[in-house]
């Protein structure tokens, strides 16, 4: 049911091949920030029917599908108690603060949001949410609502990690491009850019609650001394 | 400022730079006092590291006062500090372990792609080194920016000299931490390739650390001088069957323990040829780590193996099976330099460790060139360069 590195379907690879990377980072962050959704039957069955071992079903070789969906993955240990990484999930101006291509979030209900993702030549797209699982520090889900752009779900999974190593932290994101012109764009960055999308952003999010900051080697701000 | 900057293959010019700025609550500002040239420079200057890029700032061996504090550092205006060449959080699962050269959080997360594709993990971040270990610009200049400062500087009491404890940011730890994986046990033999810097102050912590005999493998005269000036015994290996030598000098038994302070030769680490190797297209070089081929011959059955030099990519006919048919154990991996300073200070303090012999030439930073062009042809007599960004 998972994919991650699959060509792309014939039609979509000249797409990929004239995208630039930014493209790449905003579709891919669609993906993560309307993302951190799931796809429901995934989030119910993990684990693919007649699997013989219990590795999740993302890690599968070769390519696979989960029906029209591509599915990405990743696990990260956060060395801080669960409900500090739930709290941090729960607040839109901290999932700014470590989503990259992440312009804002707004809250438009109880359970929904629009996110404003960064696009290609300054253009931003909108994508709304809704909440679909909110488990207290243990788990939320979320999907596109019907129209959206994009249509992506998502779930964070958190878990104790053992011996007091703080929080395991799974992100899964399922997305499927829409027709069109940006959707087939999309479409064909999804397939290259969600993982590595998706693995950034988990790791900037375990630096700010480790460390309090998230690493940047430059040692001046681009606006003074003309740089 | 003024700073030294990499623009090609033995290519570095000392140039007006941006001065750093705090880009986050725990950094610190330091105007550098001193700084030295370390061999891993070379590396840079021979142009075999990948992910350098041309205005980068070199250096990770530095020391200085503090002028400016986040307002998460513990540091203050005025101090004296070291700092360590591993750039460490203190906060993740690796730091608490104390394994800081291992820290998940320093290296930025965009540089960290290439490492994990290399090695399955992300590498940790270095001052003044590839991008692939953050791109940090480093302390061959006037002022550098110190990235998680309430973690790895050490503050300096004013009654020592900048001489005295400078090499606590990087070589002295590395020598210390080099023999401390060895192990030593009463009636030990070490012996120790390459005496450099590191293999020197390897051997120096070898015997502290109560080795019986240690001995020192090299071909420049001076250096080796320098290791029995320490109390090594010596093998040129231009004149000396080395295995042969190793096995007589220990009664037959062969070193219980053996060092590698070579590590990869000056055309080890190449991008090119680690990719290479990765599509099984060409191998690394013959002679890249023969210190460490004849090191695992020459270590005795239930050996320990160390290994502070520095590999980046593969190594061709690596004698696997010694390694398993004489039970050998090896340890290795960049200094956890945070780990050593503390202990390391109070043993210079008190005189137990001197680390001042090394240094063969002081030169004011505007010539660091003049020192990158002697230290890499005139190793023999240019052991170790000190730069003074504030004059000699
Ligand atoms: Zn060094
Ligand atoms: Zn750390």
């Amino acid at each position: 049911m998972t994919l991650t590195h699959h060509a792309p379907p014939a039609g979509e690879a000249p797409e990929a091949d004239r995208s630039s990377h930014r493209w790449a980072g905003a579709g891919a962050l669609a993906a993560a920030a309307v993302g951190l959704i799931a796809v429901t039957a995934l989030i119910e069955r993990p684990h693919r029917s007649g699997a013989s071992d219990s590795a999740p079903g993302r890690t599968r070789r070769g390519l696979a599908r989960f029906g029209k969906h591509d599915v990405v993955g990743r696990t990260v240990t956060i060395n801080r108690p669960r409900a500090d990484v739930y709290a941090v999930f729960k607040d839109p101006a901290q999932l700014a603060r470590f989503m990259e291509n992440i312009h804002k979030v707004k809250r438009t209900g109880d359970t929904r949001a629009v996110w404003t993702i960064a696009g290609p030549a300054g253009v931003n797209f909108d994508v709304e949410t809704e909440i679909v699982t909110d488990r207290e520090n243990e788990e939320i889900a979320w999907r596109s609502v019907e129209g959206s752009e994009i249509e992506t779900r998502g779930k964070i999974l958190l878990r104790d990690a053992p011996a007091g190593r703080g929080t395991e932290v799974e992100a899964v994101i399922a997305y499927k491009a829409p027709f069109g012109e940006i959707g087939r764009a999309i479409a064909a960055l999804f397939q290259k850019e969600p993982a590595i999308q998706g693995r950034r952003d988990l790791k900037r999010l375990k630096m700010l609650m480790e460390t309090g900051e998230i690493a940047i080697s430059r040692n001046h701000r681009p606006t003074s001394q003309g740089d | 400022m003024r700073a030294l900057t990499w623009h090609g293959t033995h290519d570095v010019r000392v140039e007006t730079m941006p001065d750093p700025e705090i880009m986050n609550p725990r950094d610190a500002i330091l105007k550098i006092t001193s700084t030295a040239i370390c061999g891993s420079d070379l590396h840079l200057y021979d142009g075999v590291i990948p992910g350098v890029l041309p205005g980068d700032i070199l250096g990770h061996e530095f020391m200085g006062e503090v002028v400016d504090v986040g307002p998460g550092s513990t540091l203050k205006v005025g101090q004296r500090v070291v700092v360590p060449f591993t750039i460490s959080c203190g906060s993740c699962f690796f730091c608490e372990k104390k394994l800081y050269s291992a820290c998940d959080n320093s290296n930025p997360v965009a540089k960290q792609d290439i490492s994990e594709t290399l090695y399955g993990h992300a590498v940790s971040a270095l001052f003044g080194y590839s991008h692939l270990t953050g791109g940090y610009p480093g302390g061959q200049a006037e002022y550098v920016r110190v990235p998680f400062s309430d973690v790895g500087p050490i503050v300096i009491p004013d009654h020592l000299e900048d001489e005295k404890v400078l090499f606590l940011s990087d070589i002295l730890p590395t020598g210390w931490m080099a023999a401390e994986n060895c192990d030593i046990e009463e009636g030990d033999t070490v012996a120790v390739w390459g005496a450099g810097p590191v293999g020197l102050f390897a051997v120096q912590s070898a015997l502290a650390m109560g080795a019986h005999q240690v001995i020192a493998i090299d071909h420049y005269p001076h250096r080796l001088e320098l290791a029995q000036r320490l109390g090594a015994k010596t093998i040129n290996f231009r004149e000396t069957s080395v295995l042969q030598a190793l096995m007589e000098m220990s009664g037959g038994l062969g070193p219980d323990a053996v060092i590698d302070a070579v590590g990869m030769e000056s055309h080890g680490f190449a991008l090119d040829n680690v990719m290479d190797t990765i599509k099984q297209k060409v191998g690394i070089g013959a002679d890249v780590g023969h210190a460490l081929r004849e090191a695992l011959m020459a270590v005795r059955k239930g050996g320990r193996v160390s290994i502070p030099g520095v590999y980046g990519g593969f190594l061709d006919t690596f004698p696997l099976g010694a390694l398993m048919e004489k039970g050998l154990q090896v340890r290795t991996g960049q200094t956890h330099v945070q780990r050593y300073t503390h202990e390391l200070l109070k043993r210079i303090e008190e005189g137990e460790l001197d680390t001042t012999f090394l240094i063969s030439h002081r030169l004011p930073l505007d010539e660091a060139p003049t020192g990158y062009a002697n230290f890499k042809n005139e190793q023999d007599t240019w052991t170790k360069v000190v730069l003074k960004p504030g004059g000699v």
